[in-house]
């Protein structure tokens, strides 16, 4: 093997040491800029490492350079002790890497895509037989080795994606973004297993992740941020920077916290970041700015200090970094206030605009939507929770008309869209997931498309066009396929609401998106939400749920809870709940327990 | 929310501009991207001028292989005449017959000539006199060929020896003077060139927004199916067209094979054609998946249509069941139309019957396809 060829110098336990790493891209613009901007750190043998940033940031990149996959443009990488762009062979024969798509062959069943990368990976036979049945078993799948690959859900896929990077014990593991677009169940099992396998083979990880909640698990976090790492240290050590900074506000009774919410994040220059959570909204004020003078934000409701945590942290080196900089993300989207000009009239505030009864959908004999019902009144935002394949992608569908039902009654703005004539079609709009638009034409020419689809045309197309691509902060002439991720789904929002309908559809829209994005999209919504259009979105991120004026979770095709955030909290186990992932955790396992008993009493 | 319109000519008016602005955009997205402007014409132009010289069957230069064992008088002066049609070529003039076998096994000879020794004597007291041709049999077509033209040589031969004037036959070809395949195959390319673009363009059209998911996003537009249907199928279309007349003007300008019919009616039928293949393609399109199930679907079904046209092989020379086959193929009828307008000049009135299969085939494609659009779901 190459392995013993490759010089080898005694840097010991240092499992990555990088000095003035730099990497150089072509913008979308053509602009060359630093994906990565001399980076200098290095990672101890037998820890667990969190790499955390917000989209672009360069943690792909960064990774990927690791792995000897991308050549640096400049500076020195050692992994292993080996120069990686001298001996990248050497490299990848001791590492496993799962990048964020992992390559699982979709048509080969579980344990023939376990064979195969066994295989790749040259594991000799003796070893496999013990080494599968161990995967196996962490990941719970000894029972589905026969399924396709491509049968399995979006978090079985990731487990599978672990199982197969990891049939060989390697020196380092390098993990991009594993978590996401998986629920909190699949999330949590696949954390576990990482940490069972760092204890026993006692492995050394990098991780990158969007969640906090995972970097908090790691003996190190490295935030980066436009390529450059703002800060290297432990969890406790980072979130310890936010330190005095972070209150907790109660929005007055009978609003949405999201409302106040808004008025604190409008306000960059004093507050960093506020979110609602609980009903209640938490917040971090600037260092230089003492609570009192935020009274005017407040208007008088109460607050109160809380503990700081990694998440505030994290919100204060980015906001910290982009300080000075140029606007940013969610700044942009406060201007979008009063998107849709306040069409719905007051006297209808309170009626049902989605009414859905004894809902079902089949798939052959497998059960997606089962015995359905949910009413949703205009001007509220409504949450379709749920883990992957809990059908609530399959309901959304059957709501814009895109899937039949197989039985029970379905009306949207009075109307089944599905049987609909075209008319009544004019009075939704609808984000598909993955933002997807025409990628090869120009933000205008996708707008007027869509202008044009809804029956817009000649002088009130452009000007509506004009419009939508100034409160978006659009450039009308760029390529949609060359947009940076966050503008694709400022693109794609502007398109669906281009004819400034009354009813909102979104499909997973914050999916695989940062933190600082989503604040800006969740942002958007409330304005929209403050004009009168209803909003109907699906998500996985539990903590999502605190925008939403109620919400729906399902679970196995079955709808577990439904209500306000704060009852879905009861629900789930009373007050000392204020964590939706927790609630979320409580009520699906309840669905399950409850389903379970339900099967032996029968 | 843009008001609904009511009266009739308004609703139209909206109904064809939402069209409008859908084809605007399969056009800008076809044709933005600089591969896609090249990869839509430049087949078609390179595919004409292979054509034009590649498929040629009309006999030139036949390599063939001379054993005189006369050396008579009258042996040369058949020979004179075979080498004087400028259709055969001599690679080999040999001594003995063993050396005949080698030549055509290794293909360097199409046939071999035998003029035996008592050919002079024989011929001059007036027997048969045979003369022996052997021929590659491997290449049957290109052989038959050849050997009806050595016994048109002889033929001529014999005649002029006898000095008398027996039955003649004389050849005139209509539609067509010298048989040039050439004639038959190029005229046949105008449409079957487009058809394999248009109907993978099609093919690809819906399966490409399924596959991006930007079909959904049509679909709870209010645009009704026959909208998107007609706003997707009318690029492929035009495309089809514009791929036909680039093949037209090389065949017309290049090639130089006169034109006898009327233009107007030539595209009248390569419209009707281009309808049908374009209503197959969106057939496979919104009944694939994927892209790749719609370039397959397309690949298994192009082969197939070419071979049962008769743009090559003449339909009435296939087993019975395939011939039937053949009326739902468009690319038969539409190479047809074109043969027989652009060749014979034909009138409306003349191939009409052409039209129906066409007008069958789009009539039953295009609704299926509207109706699979929102009925097949992933």
């Amino acid at each position: 093997m190459s392995t013993a060829a490759a010089p080898s110098d005694a840097v010991g336990d240092l499992t990555v040491a990088c000095e003035g790493l730099r990497k150089v891209f072509n913008g979308p613009d053509g602009k060359p800029f630093d994906a990565v901007h001399d980076l200098s750190f290095s990672l101890r043998a037998g820890t667990i490492s969190a790499l955390v940033g917000p989209d672009g940031a360069g943690k792909t990149t960064l990774m990927r350079m690791l792995t000897g996959l991308l050549k640096a443009d400049g500076g020195t990488l050692k992994v292993l002790g080996i120069d990686v762009a001298a001996h990248p062979q050497a490299v990848q024969d001791r590492i496993s890497y799962m990048p964020q798509r992992f390559g699982l062959y979709e048509d080969l069943s579980v344990q023939e895509n376990l064979d195969l990368y066994a295989d790749l990976h040259g594991v000799p036979q003796d070893v496999r037989a013990e080494r599968f049945k161990r995967m196996l078993e962490m990941t719970d799948m000894a029972r589905f080795t026969g399924r396709a690959a491509g049968n399995l859900s979006g978090g079985m896929k990731q487990k599978l994606g672990l199982a197969c990077t990891l049939v060989r014990v390697p020196d380092l593991l390098l993990l991009d973004e594993p978590s996401v677009g998986v629920d909190p169940l699949s999330r949590r099992d696949l954390w576990e297993i990482i940490e069972q396998l760092i204890e026993s083979d006692g492995l050394s990880v990098l991780v990158s992740t969007a969640y906090m909640d995972e970097a908090e698990r790691c003996d190190e976090v490295l935030v980066m941020d436009h390529g450059r790492l703002l800060a290297q240290d432990t969890p406790t050590e980072i979130t310890a920077r936010a330190r005095g900074l972070t209150y907790l506000a109660s929005p007055a009774p009978g609003t949405p916290a999201r409302d106040l919410q808004a008025r604190l994040i409008d306000a960059p220059d004093r507050v960093i970041d506020a979110v609602p959570r609980g009903g209640a909204v938490r917040f971090i004020r600037q260092p230089d700015t003492p609570v009192e003078r935020l009274g005017d934000l407040l208007q008088g409701r109460p607050v109160e200090e809380r503990g700081e945590e990694l998440e505030d942290a994290f919100m204060l080196l980015l906001r910290q970094h982009n300080a000075g900089g140029k606007p940013d993300a969610i700044h942009e989207a406060a201007s979008q206030d009063a998107l849709v000009s306040p069409a719905a009239p007051d006297q209808t505030e309170g009626e049902n605009v989605i009414h859905v009864r004894d809902l079902v959908r089949r798939f052959g004999d497998f059960t997606a939507v089962a015995n359905t019902s949910f009413d949703v009144r205009r001007g509220e935002i409504f949450g379709l929770l749920g883990p992957n394949g809990a059908g609530k992608t399959t309901t959304f569908r059957m709501l814009c008309g895109l899937l039949p039902a197989t039985s029970g009654t379905l009306e949207v703005a009075g109307v089944n869209l599905r049987r609909a004539r075209a008319e009544a079609r004019r009075r939704i709009g609808y984000v598909a997931q993955k933002f997807s638009l025409y990628a090869n034409i120009s933000v205008r020419e996708n707008l007027e498309f869509f202008g044009g689809a809804y029956g817009l045309r000649g002088p009130a197309l452009k000007q509506r066009v004009q419009t939508i691509v100034e409160q978006f902060g659009l450039d009308p002439a760029a390529t949609s396929g060359a947009l940076p991720h966050g503008y694709r789904q400022r693109l794609a929002m502007a398109a669906g609401l281009v004819h400034e309908p009354e009813i909102l559809f979104l499909d997973e829209p914050t999916s695989g998106i940062d933190p600082l994005a989503r604040r800006a999209f969740w942002r958007t919504i409330t304005s929209l939400s403050q004009s009168g259009v209803t909003v109907i979105v699906t998500t996985h991120f539990m903590e999502e749920a605190e925008y939403c004026d109620r919400i729906a979770i399902q679970d196995a095709g079955h709808m577990l809870a439904l209500g306000t955030p704060q009852e879905v909290r009861e629900q789930a186990g009373g007050d000392s709940v204020d964590d939706m992932n927790e609630a979320f955790i409580a009520i699906v396992e309840q669905g399950r327990a409850h389903d379970a008993e339900e099967k032996t009493a029968a | 929310m843009a008001p609904a319109p009511n009266r009739f000519p308004d609703r139209a008016v909206a109904w064809l501009a939402e069209v409008a602005f859908l084809f605007r955009k399969e056009v800008l997205a076809l044709f933005k991207d600089p591969a896609n402007r090249i990869i839509l014409f430049a087949p078609a132009f390179i595919q004409t001028l292979l054509f034009g010289y590649g498929a040629i069957l009309d006999l030139q230069h036949v390599p063939y292989a001379l054993l005189d064992q006369s050396r008579g008088q009258a042996a040369s002066e058949l020979i004179a005449r075979l080498d004087g049609t400028g259709v055969f070529s001599r690679q080999a003039t040999l001594n003995n017959t063993n050396q005949i076998a080698p030549l055509i096994d290794r293909q360097k000879v199409l046939m071999a000539i035998t003029i035996p020794a008592d050919f002079d004597r024989r011929l001059a007291s007036g027997e048969d006199a045979p003369v022996q041709v052997v021929f590659d049999g491997r290449n049957s077509t290109t052989a038959g060929s050849a050997a009806a033209y050595v016994a048109s040589v002889v033929q001529a031969f014999n005649a002029s020896r006898k000095g008398v004037q027996g039955v003649t036959v004389v050849r005139r070809a209509w539609f067509n003077p010298n048989l040039e395949s050439r004639w038959q195959i190029l005229p046949a390319m105008i449409a079957t060139l487009s058809m394999l673009q248009t109907m993978l363009l099609a093919a690809l059209s819906v399966a490409r927004e399924r596959e991006q998911g930007t079909f959904d996003q049509l679909l709870v537009t209010p645009m009704t199916p026959l909208q998107i249907l007609v706003g997707k199928a009318l690029p492929s279309i035009v495309v089809g067209l514009l791929q036909s007349t680039i093949v037209l003007l090389i065949v017309l300008l290049w090639f130089r094979v006169p034109m006898s019919g009327s233009p107007f009616l030539l595209y009248f039928g390569l419209l009707c054609f281009n309808i049908a293949s374009v209503g197959i393609g969106m057939t496979l399109s919104a009944f694939a998946l994927n892209m790749q199930q719609a370039m397959l679907f397309s690949f298994m079904l192009i082969m197939p249509l070419t071979l049962l046209s008769g743009m090559l092989t003449p339909i009435r020379n296939m087993p019975l069941v395939l011939q039937y086959v053949t009326y739902v193929n468009p690319l038969r009828f539409g190479v047809a139309i074109v043969r027989r307008v652009y060749l014979e000049g034909a009138g409306l009135g003349e191939i009409a019957p052409n039209f129906l299969p066409l007008l069958a085939v789009a009539a039953v494609t295009l609704p299926l396809s509207a109706w699979l659009f929102r009925h097949r779901l992933a």
